[in-house]
């Protein structure tokens, strides 16, 4: 535990906490799938729980589970044993590091806690309450402390690609958590947002697409930087695709958030711009893709044996799917049909089930086992179990929400001859219901591969000795 | 907007574009000394992880380049550009007008057509089935959120298929509800009956329906609390209700907030508003006409 070893131990609770979120986080998914599919199930609960069960307050502790809680814990995992790696130098303030974790899980907890209470702010992905909101500053400025203290200390000159995304995460999320999570507080569970009407949908989606632009798309690339490589044993596919990939994709993410208030109260020159910014945002995002997918030229006979390197590669498949299908959908005549229907639901989860979760899956097959001092995972048939299981689950997951999404979409917007509404409302409702049961059935897939994972891992660190890295001493 | 913040957004917004375009161009120059295309850069961390010097793929910068172009066509022809409103001069609400006015030419005569016809003859008449299938389907759009899609109500909302009227069930009566609305007011009681006289009198109120295993006496006594209170006023002696100030008839066993001793009482104590809004205009004469026809068809 000297400055002559890497800091593996905060990387190491990260990623097994990374394993445990990852699957409370989908359970809850699952139930509120299952909730659509079946309204009245927490009827059959005794009264006293249902209101802590109700689709309103799960579907907070979901979103706020599966990105903060599993994506957040892979995050903090990755980014501390990368940065250290890559720079070659030991973690800058352990005590620091390990406040982190302990503060991370404590926000989780406390969200877990009041969000089935039913405190909330009302901001989507945003929900928790000030005094957790201050908590959540004060543990990401000490990530921030932390991990660019270690970039300030590193052995060797130049940064490496995967470290400039997790910069630009962890400044940007400071960014957008502070401004958006403005709020003047009422009593300690109750808060109003600072920012009025039109003002705070807009501050509201700045934020929520930029979570999505940072939290889940750059900081995930900078993941896959560091795993793909790696893993292929290839060098990165092209360094001036990285180059401009990177400084296009930070900039121009900012301007995306508009295309979620499309046909609103927001002025036409806001709407207008989001839309073209989102639509340029198409070839810096698939930079990463290529720069992913092409790491692997000259060594694709891996894919046939390897399942880390099929979760990494099929990330960036998804992950190039949805950073193609986004865009399309911010044009405002393919908006016009998308907007509202779970068409929408089914974009998100193929970017947060195919790209997040599979590339974070994928990465933490690789790590764990170089935390414990294994040569690899307990068992790679199982990795391989999983790996199909999760594909498949993902696959059904989104072909249902599309199928159902432009149904939706059709339905409301077809008129009879005499322009009166041929759908009601709730008849599109009542056509869904099949696609809702096939959603539960990809959803719940996807949490058994899960757990699938838990097992490996629990059989592949028991009894294994914590790794003690020492670090090399020339710098390169 | 202030020139000053439309400037602003004219100045981020062109050079957040043109700072792609410069960051193309500096991406693909050759620079003296540097790896050809094809070699890794000479960087090295972690042991093994290095980085080719590989070119820009040129079908992705064509892709780029068709993004960059269109955006300038779009932010040209559609307001974009802070306080400019763009080649094209459009913009949301003269677009909504634009529709709204096509589809009032284009509708409004079909719904024209059956404004002079009567709505007793409209929900009856056999060659007016095509006016009575818009009126349902216009229910279904505007009316179904609150009473529900097959028109039978829910708590708070009332069953307008059961011939029990609130406000009168004439034509005339439920047009004028649809296009006027309606604002229904019990008067709260608290502080002016509590205890046993509250149970009495709930218990007189399920009398008038002949409730079953209702308590004689108390109700008997509760008939006082019933004419002093002045719940007469509005129901009337005989508690039968009043059209004319939508207060329910209480004999007929339909209870628009529930059955219960409980939500009567409620109701006594914390008193009622219920709201319907008014749909002129919104819907207008014609449409209002049809939907009338359609509800007063439920039950006559």
């Amino acid at each position: 535990m000297t400055e002559t070893t890497y800091n593996y131990k905060v990387v190491r609770q990260f990623a097994i906490m990374t394993v445990v979120w990852g699957i409370v986080g989908m359970l809850v998914g699952v139930i509120i799938a299952a909730q659509l599919a079946f309204p009245t199930m927490t009827e059959m609960l005794p009264e006293v729980f249902q209101q802590y069960l109700q689709y309103g307050r799960l579907r907070p502790l979901h979103t706020n589970a599966v990105i903060f809680a599993f994506g957040g814990s892979a995050l903090f995992a990755t980014s501390y044993y990368i940065v250290q790696r890559t720079c070659q130098t030991r973690l800058f303030a352990s005590g620091l590091a390990g406040f982190t974790f302990w503060g991370w899980n404590l926000i989780i907890v406390l969200a877990a806690v009041s969000l089935p209470l039913g405190f909330t702010s009302g901001k989507e992905y945003a929900e928790l309450e000030w005094p957790i909101d201050l908590l959540i500053a004060v543990v990401w400025v000490s990530y921030a402390l932390v991990f660019f203290g270690t970039i300030l200390k590193r052995k060797v000159k130049h940064i490496y690609v995967a470290n400039w995304f997790f910069g630009a995460f962890i400044l940007t999320i400071a960014i957008l958590h502070i401004v958006n999570s403005a709020a003047i507080p009422v009593t300690l569970t109750k808060s109003y947002s600072f920012y009025p009407g039109a003002i705070d949908a807009m501050i509201q989606w700045w934020y929520g697409h930029n979570a999505v632009g940072f939290f889940l798309t750059a900081a995930f690339l900078g993941m896959m930087y560091y795993f793909v490589p790696k893993q292929a044993g290839r060098p990165v596919f092209s360094y001036r695709l990285s180059v401009v990939h990177f400084w296009a994709l930070v900039s121009i993410y900012m301007w995306a958030g508009p295309h979620h208030l499309h046909y609103t109260a927001l002025p036409d020159w806001t709407q207008s711009v989001g839309m073209v910014f989102s639509l340029i945002l198409l070839a810096p995002s698939w930079g990463g893709m290529i720069n992913g997918i092409m790491t692997l030229s000259g060594a694709w006979h891996k894919l046939r044996t390897d399942p880390v390197l099929k979760f990494l590669i099929v990330s960036l498949s998804f992950y190039g799917m949805s950073t193609f299908e986004g865009p399309m959908m911010s044009i405002k005549t393919v908006n016009a049909l998308s907007h509202y229907t779970d068409w929408t639901v089914g974009h998100v989860h193929s970017g947060a089930l195919g790209w997040v979760a599979m590339v974070a899956i994928g990465s933490l097959y690789g790590l764990i086992p170089k935390l414990f001092g294994r040569e690899g995972m307990f068992s790679t048939a199982l990795v391989e179990l999983h790996f199909w299981i999760a594909t498949i689950g993902v696959v059904l997951y989104i072909a249902a929400m599309w199928i159902a999404g432009v149904m939706q979409g059709l339905m409301w917007r077809a008129v009879n001859s005499d322009g009166t509404l041929t759908y009601s409302f709730i008849e599109s409702v009542e056509r869904t219901y099949p696609f809702y049961n096939v959603r539960l059935l990809g959803g719940t897939m996807f949490l058994f591969g899960m757990l699938l994972m838990a097992y490996n891992v629990w059989k592949t660190v028991a009894n294994a000795q914590p790794a003690q890295d020492v670090i090399p001493e020339a710098a390169h | 907007m202030s020139s000053f913040w439309s400037n602003w957004i004219i100045i981020l917004t062109v050079g957040n574009i043109l700072a792609c375009i410069w960051l193309i161009w500096w991406t693909m120059r050759k620079r003296a000394g540097e790896a050809e295309s094809g070699d890794v850069t000479g960087h090295t961390w972690d042991e093994d992880l290095q980085e080719y010097n590989n070119p820009l793929p040129r079908w992705w910068l064509w892709m780029f380049w068709i993004t960059i172009i269109f955006a300038a066509g779009y932010l040209a022809y559609f307001p974009g550009l802070g306080l400019f409103q763009g080649a094209g001069n459009w913009s949301s609400t003269g677009q909504y007008e634009g529709e709204m006015q096509q589809a009032a030419e284009k509708y409004d005569p079909i719904f024209k057509k059956y404004a002079a016809i009567g709505i007793a003859d409209l929900a009856s008449k056999p060659e007016n089935e095509e006016a009575l299938a818009m009126g349902k389907r216009m229910y279904l759009s505007y009316c179904s959120q609150c009473h529900g899609s097959t028109a039978t109500g829910a708590t708070g909302y009332p069953n307008l298929a059961d011939n029990d009227w609130l406000w009168g069930g004439s034509p005339e009566k439920i047009k004028e509800t649809i296009m006027n609305g309606r604002t229904g007011v019990m008067i709260p009681h608290k502080g002016r009956v509590e205890g046993e006289q509250l149970d009495q009198l709930t218990d007189y109120v399920f009398s008038l329906s002949g409730r079953e295993g209702i308590d004689a006496a108390s109700a008997e006594a509760g008939k006082a609390q019933f004419l002093t209170l002045g719940c007469i006023a509005c129901h009337g002696m005989d508690g039968t209700g009043n059209q004319a100030l939508g207060a329910p008839n209480l004999t007929d066993e339909i209870w628009l907030y529930g059955a219960s001793a409980g939500v009567v009482k409620k109701t006594i104590l914390e008193g009622r508003q219920g709201v319907m809004p008014a749909h002129k205009e919104f819907l207008g004469n014609d449409k209002s006409h049809l939907i009338a026809a359609y509800i007063y068809s439920l039950s006559n």
